[in-house]
């Protein structure tokens, strides 16, 4: 019994691993470009949450809208000012200013809100249930997580197929250059980019720390690194790629805890990783790249 | 051409001859303060771990995200010997050998870990060796080693696991508590001498016929391969020889420190990204670039310290405004147009 609620707090973890995969793949995919701070626009999110929440005593759905608002503004500006110039020339050097994004906002929040650990109080009102005769219980955070997951892939997924903005999306990943050509608005095509992923990222942040209540500065760091093997895992650029990894990867590292040793759980989810890719190199879902003489 | 790579190397030399010269006189006339003496050993492993990471990122052309996982093997192997062989060897010997050790220690590991990572490609093999590199540490967090009559005594458990003698049993690794009283046979004399050595060994690889070899498949693979260079030998190779010396800059670091601890600020991926971050503002493939950058960025979070807690966040700013300001198209052509005449332009590479 104990196995299924490992698996059930898994699949929640995994959920949560996955909205923020899905942000990382789909810039990814369209801008070709590492976004190392991706994981501290969650904590951004988190932040935004604890203060309109717990701050100022609004309502937790009021804190989430603006959490969403806030991460997308930040998310696009973030995208203007420091990735923009730099995209048309080196890959690294956008990965450099990643970097630099990624400890700009870290020490914005040490600077605002301190080092210490704020606890924060789950947005989740729903209490969960029991099952099995009380042998297995799920938490209302567990559920709101993994229905959010679900609900965030579908839309997307329609949206990505069956909207115009969503297939310059796939047009810009596939050939940015054509696409111009074909008058796809690229920069703004990636700039929408940004915002969702950078909205995803906001969603992904308050039910993370509603599932672990403590957030600091660097709360961020970690998932953001997760979900980036979580990307890859499933194939980076690949939507449901993104998805399977994400929820792969939480089941992994539950279980890797529960069942063989807290200490090397990380450790089990990376040794997973480097298997897959040495048995697929390209992820689960990845696309092959034949290279051309 | 041949006399201008010579001078251009001889200038890297130079450079760190005469900051040595410099800060050796400044510490006679006591003009330096302990904040920056302190930093001297670690100004010495940066740079090391800068040009080191630089054969992988610059010359080979493939990004590395797990450089700190070597330093890391390199310092827990040397510290490991200093402390095993205890104070039956005097400290200059021990120190070298302990340094031969590290780099022998994560050469190994380069090539175990090289002969998968290097299958792959671009961002896959990024995220593959951030995933080594984590893992490096995590095993070392759960790694319990102790010695006693019968000899070593490894397990992954914990302390008592590892049936040490009670009389002459001691234990030298202690998992999460790591390597605690390793002599400081650390000097800022010695990581001169061996950011020398490094930059001598990198610099002749990159004139040599192996290091044409190896810029040729960064810069095209399959051409390289038609010409008849193996690439994996290679590629392994130049992957070897960062690893080596990172686990140079790894015993550095371990003796300059009375408690070694892997911890993920001092070996985890943020380690490793710092380290890429000095080699990208450097330059790729430019290997004084790599030295000044490192020395600079060290630095400069400790010259900004009187701005307490803002110095982060002004580390931040920085490094993403000279980014943009020494990659970006407009800001390149508006240093064209204004100040061209200062810098002679390099050949554009596509």
């Amino acid at each position: 019994m104990s196995l299924i609620s490992y698996l059930l707090n898994g699949l929640s973890l995994g959920a949560v691993y996955a909205i923020i995969a899905l942000g990382y793949t789909m810039v990814y995919g369209i801008a070709k470009m590492l976004n190392f701070a991706h994981g501290d626009v969650i904590m951004v999110g988190a932040y935004v949450v604890f203060v309109i929440v717990s701050g100022m005593g609004f309502a937790p759905l009021i804190g989430i809208f603006a959490s969403v608002a806030v991460c997308t503004a930040a998310g696009v500006i973030i995208m203007m000012v420091a990735y923009r110039p730099l995209l048309q020339v080196s890959k690294l050097a956008v990965l450099i200013t990643a970097i630099g994004v990624s400890y700009f906002l870290q020490n914005v929040a040490l600077l605002i809100f301190g080092a210490d650990t704020k606890s924060f109080s789950s947005v989740v009102s729903f209490d969960g249930f029991s099952l099995a005769d009380g042998r297995i219980n799920v938490s209302g955070e567990t559920v709101v997580t993994i229905l959010a997951c679900i609900v965030i892939m579908v839309v997307l997924t329609l949206f990505i197929k069956y909207t115009k903005a969503g297939r310059a999306m796939l047009a810009v990943s596939e050939d940015a250059g054509a696409a111009q050509l074909m008058g796809v608005n690229v920069n703004g095509t990636i700039a929408l980019t940004f915002a969702i992923g950078s909205a995803l990222a906001a969603i992904a942040g308050v039910l993370l720390c509603s599932s672990y209540p403590s957030l600091t500065p660097y709360t961020g760091s970690m998932p953001g690194i997760k979900a980036f093997v979580a990307a890859v895992f499933g194939g980076i650029g690949s939507i449901p790629g993104a998805f399977i990894g994400g929820l792969l990867l939480g089941i992994i590292e539950i279980l890797g805890k529960a069942y063989i040793s807290s200490q090397m759980a990380d450790a089990i989810v990376f040794a997973v990783l480097i298997v897959v890719l040495l048995v697929k190199p390209t992820g689960l879902l990845g696309r092959e790249i034949q290279e051309k003489v | 051409m041949a006399k201008k790579i010579f001078t251009k190397d001889n200038s890297t030399y130079i450079i760190v001859i005469l900051a040595y010269i410099i800060v050796e006189a400044l510490i006679g006339t006591g003009n330096l303060s302990s904040l920056m003496k302190g930093l001297l050993v670690p100004l010495c492993v940066y740079v090391i771990l800068a040009v080191s990471l630089n054969i992988t990122v610059g010359i080979l052309g493939e990004l590395s995200l797990g450089h700190a996982g070597f330093m890391c093997v390199g310092a827990f192997s040397g510290a490991f010997f200093t402390q095993l062989v205890g104070d039956s060897l005097n400290g200059g010997l021990r120190f070298a050998i302990a340094i031969l050790i590290g780099a022998v220690v994560a050469a190994v590991f380069g090539i175990l870990i090289g002969i998968p990572v290097l299958r792959l490609k671009g961002d896959y093999l990024a995220i593959v060796t951030l995933a080594f590199g984590e893992i490096i540490k995590n095993i070392i967090n759960i790694l319990y080693v102790g010695t006693d009559a019968n000899g070593l005594h490894i397990s992954i458990k914990n302390a008592a696991a590892l049936n040490l003698d009670p009389e002459t049993g001691r234990i030298i690794i202690k998992g999460a508590q790591g390597i605690s009283g390793t002599p400081s046979d650390s000097s800022f004399t010695i990581g001169v001498i061996l950011v020398l050595i490094t930059l001598f060994v990198t610099l002749n690889l990159i004139h040599s016929r192996t290091g044409r070899a190896i810029m040729a498949i960064r810069d095209n693979r399959i051409a390289a391969e038609s010409i008849g260079i193996n690439i994996t030998k290679y590629k392994l190779l130049a992957f070897t020889v960062s690893a080596a010396f990172a686990g140079i800059a790894g015993v550095l670091y371990a003796h300059n420190l009375s408690s070694l601890v892997a911890l993920p600020k001092n070996f985890g991926y943020n380690m490793s990204i710092m380290i890429l971050v000095f080699v990208v503002l450097g330059g790729m493939g430019n290997i004084r670039g790599s030295v000044i950058a490192a020395v600079v960025l060290t630095l400069l979070p400790e010259l900004l310290r009187g701005l307490n807690e803002y110095r982060m966040l002004i580390y931040s700013v920085v490094l993403i405004a000279v980014m943009i300001l020494s990659w970006s198209p407009t800001a390149k052509a508006f240093r064209e147009r204004y100040f061209g005449f200062l810098s002679r332009r390099k050949k554009e590479v596509s």
